[in-house]
């Protein structure tokens, strides 16, 4: 089992009218409620629980990418990425963006890939999102009809550029470079896992069996919205002939501890409420640029009842402010005492079966102190009880290959 | 379904034009057709031409009136294809000389004047006479076009039409299609109109606008609040041919949906008999 701490880094000051004052946090969110003095502050205090959680034991960090975004303060997680290789020494660094159709050449994120996993020692994992439509084709104008066949060739050129030992000529259908040949190049070969965040398409299911990747169910809904994908996800592994090694798959999950729960309800529902309130609101009119959705995918959509019913249930959760009752009811945020959440991850992860769990413990408007307390109280309550599950049966093939650590750069602090 | 029913019985008797199929580089193209006299193509707007509408019943009475349907819209797959302008212009050059249109007039409807105004930038050759409703391409960001994929669905209809009711009969699933089929035909047209335009900025148009040297009549909804009726003059003053205008009253984006009478009337009597 695999334990990843996971940063969103949002926006912790939206006001508390915002839903009704604010149409959208997401492409067209006013821009006068940034605070630069604020995010002076809070940058700094997330790096710091990244960096603490790293100290505190979880096999990873994860970071992702955001634009026009007030949850989101991330649009390049490779410069947060490049902070924590040189202030940390063991956790993974799961980069779990690039959006690769947004940058041109695409031979960019292979160098900044490659820096990054030269600089920390081999630790990178190479996150591929195709990212969301709020993201591409709307804050990076992407045309959403082209987005996944952008996508595809800069994921080969990006493989082949780390891959390939000559300089090679791309003639790509969007790309035409006469010289690709990247220095720097990355330390694990021949290249960092490739872990593929996704929604529930059979399509991505398919591409990552093939391609023998990571899937990373990145949903902020929780456990209970998430089991029909991730049950969707192992019947298609199946069908196509792959073992259940539950290092296949990642889950995101939200979680707050305390010493007990009732303590847990007090001391989260505060940054919860500001999370599944304030940073999800995002204008529906940004949800659907025509294309986005492969045929195929819409065409199951249309025609599954019950997936009509599930995106209804979806969307009205995404777009209506609940309670926190009703986010914990729901499963969104898992809070309780160590024991507790000890007990209901276990069930999570083997009844998901997913050997990489994603943690949201920071989430909403929390600030660093209670950030730290919920990470610590983790770290060394709930994570003892969760270590070896899955290990007696299968190894994770997917998870970075680090040098030794004598074999790794000294951090100096000083010219000595 | 009665919808359609009870838009005739307000309108004229609208009857099924002839259909037939050709294929051209690979792509095959429906093609509609209905009247008899001297050809005139019409290539349809944001959502194509998901069913014949009045408007080209009402130009059949003057006019041979042929519609191929283009690439991603109703009718047509292959968008996904095409790159850019040159790519888009291709198939179209390729569908009008299909369907026997090359050097015919030509109408086309937003997206699908758009592209009438490009054939016409780089192949003059291929069109006699223009008329343009509401086309996109050109940019001004003092007043822009508004963002048709920006938009929630309940407020698209009076975004795109002055009388939204007649804009959801022309896309209500006529009786006998398949549910599931005609929805994922309706959003393909729009992807395919999302294929050349995103994100509605200037297309380059405005740098080849000069090569038109047909006469070119431009329609456009009074109350059109997609592409501003203003777009009219940035049009008639880059077009180098002879230009008239023709502002449609109680007409949006979609003038030959909301006034089809009033729009045929403004064609056939730019374009004559022929």
């Amino acid at each position: 089992m695999k334990l990843l701490w996971f940063h969103l880094m949002p926006y912790t000051d939206l006001p508390e009218d915002f839903t009704e004052k604010h149409p959208s946090v997401w492409v067209d969110i006013d821009s006068r409620l940034f605070d630069p003095l604020r995010a002076h502050e809070i940058y700094n205090e997330f790096m710091d629980e990244l960096e603490f959680a790293a100290q505190s034991g979880f096999d990873g960090i994860c970071v992702n990418e955001h634009h026009s975004n007030a949850y989101g303060l991330m649009p390049s997680p490779n410069l947060i990425a490049a902070s924590l290789a040189r202030r940390t020494r063991d956790a993974a660094l799961v980069i779990m963006g690039n959006s690769l159709a947004l940058y041109n050449p695409p031979i960019r994120v292979a160098e900044e890939l490659a820096m990054l996993d030269c600089i920390s020692g081999g630790r990178v994992v190479a996150g591929f999102p195709v990212g969301t439509p709020m993201d591409t084709c709307y804050a990076y104008g992407q045309n959403p009809s082209q987005l996944r066949q952008r996508y595809e060739e800069a994921h080969d050129l990006i493989l082949k550029s780390w891959t390939e030992p000559e300089p090679f000529v791309w003639n790509g259908r969007f790309h035409k470079l006469r010289y690709v040949n990247p220095w720097p190049r990355p330390l694990q070969q021949p290249h960092p896992p490739v872990w593929i965040p996704g929604g529930g398409s059979v399509e991505t299911w398919q591409w990552c069996a093939r391609r023998d990747y990571v899937y990373s169910y990145l949903s902020y809904f929780g456990y209970k919205a998430g089991e029909a994908t991730m049950r969707g996800f192992w019947r298609e592994m199946e069908r196509l002939g792959k073992d259940a090694n539950p290092y296949r798959a990642g889950f995101l999950q939200f979680v707050g501890v305390a010493e007990s729960r009732r303590e847990a309800l007090d001391l989260y529902r505060e940054p919860a409420e500001y999370f599944y309130g304030r940073c999800l609101h995002v204008d529906p009119r940004f949800a659907a640029p025509p294309g986005y959705a492969t045929e195929k995918t819409l065409r199951a959509r249309v025609q599954s009842m019950v997936a009509q019913a599930a995106e209804r249930a979806g969307n009205r959760h995404f777009f209506q402010q609940p309670d926190f009752e009703s986010i914990v009811d729901r499963g969104y945020v898992i809070v309780g005492s160590p024991d507790e959440v000890a007990e209901r991850l276990r069930a999570v992860a083997t009844e998901l079966n997913v050997g990489h769990l994603m943690l949201l413990m920071q989430f909403g408007n929390m600030r660093r102190p209670l950030a730290v307390h919920n990470t610590e109280l983790f770290a060394k309550r709930v994570m003892p009880q969760l270590a070896g599950l899955f290990d007696d049966r299968w190894e994770d093939l997917w998870w970075p290959r680090p040098l030794p650590a004598e074999r790794r750069a000294a951090v100096r602090e000083g010219p000595r | 379904m009665s919808a359609p029913r009870e838009r005739r019985a307000r309108g004229p008797a609208v009857s099924a034009p002839r259909e037939r199929s050709v294929e051209a580089a690979g792509l095959r193209f429906r093609i509609w057709e209905k009247g008899e006299g001297a050809p005139l193509g019409f290539l349809g707007g944001l959502r194509g031409l998901p069913r014949w509408p009045e408007v080209l019943d009402r130009l059949a009475a003057s006019r041979r009136v042929i519609a191929p349907s283009l690439p991603g819209f109703p009718g047509a797959l292959g968008h996904d294809a095409l790159d850019g302008v040159p790519d888009w212009v291709c198939a179209v050059l390729d569908a009008l000389e299909a369907s026997g249109l090359e050097g015919a007039d030509l109408v086309g409807a937003s997206v699908g004047a758009t592209l009438a105004a490009e054939v016409a930038c780089f192949a003059r050759a291929s069109v006699r006479r223009l008329v343009l409703i509401a086309p996109f391409g050109l940019f001004d960001e003092r007043e822009p076009v508004a963002d048709v994929w920006a938009q929630r669905l309940s407020e698209l209809p009076s975004l795109l039409s002055a009388e939204p009711a007649k804009l959801e009969a022309f896309l209500a699933r006529p009786e006998g299609e398949d549910e599931v089929e005609w929805q994922i035909a309706l959003t393909r047209a729009s992807e395919a109109a999302a294929r050349l335009l995103w994100p509605l900025g200037d297309l380059g148009l405005a740098r080849r606008l000069h090569r038109i040297r047909a006469p070119t009549l431009l329609v456009w909804g009074a109350r059109d609040r997609v592409v501003p009726a203003s777009y009219a003059k940035r049009f008639a003053d880059g077009i180098s041919g002879w230009v008239e205008q023709k502002s449609i009253p109680d007409a949006g984006h979609m003038a030959e949906i909301d006034r089809p009478e009033a729009v045929a009337d403004a064609i056939l009597r730019f374009l004559g008999s022929g």
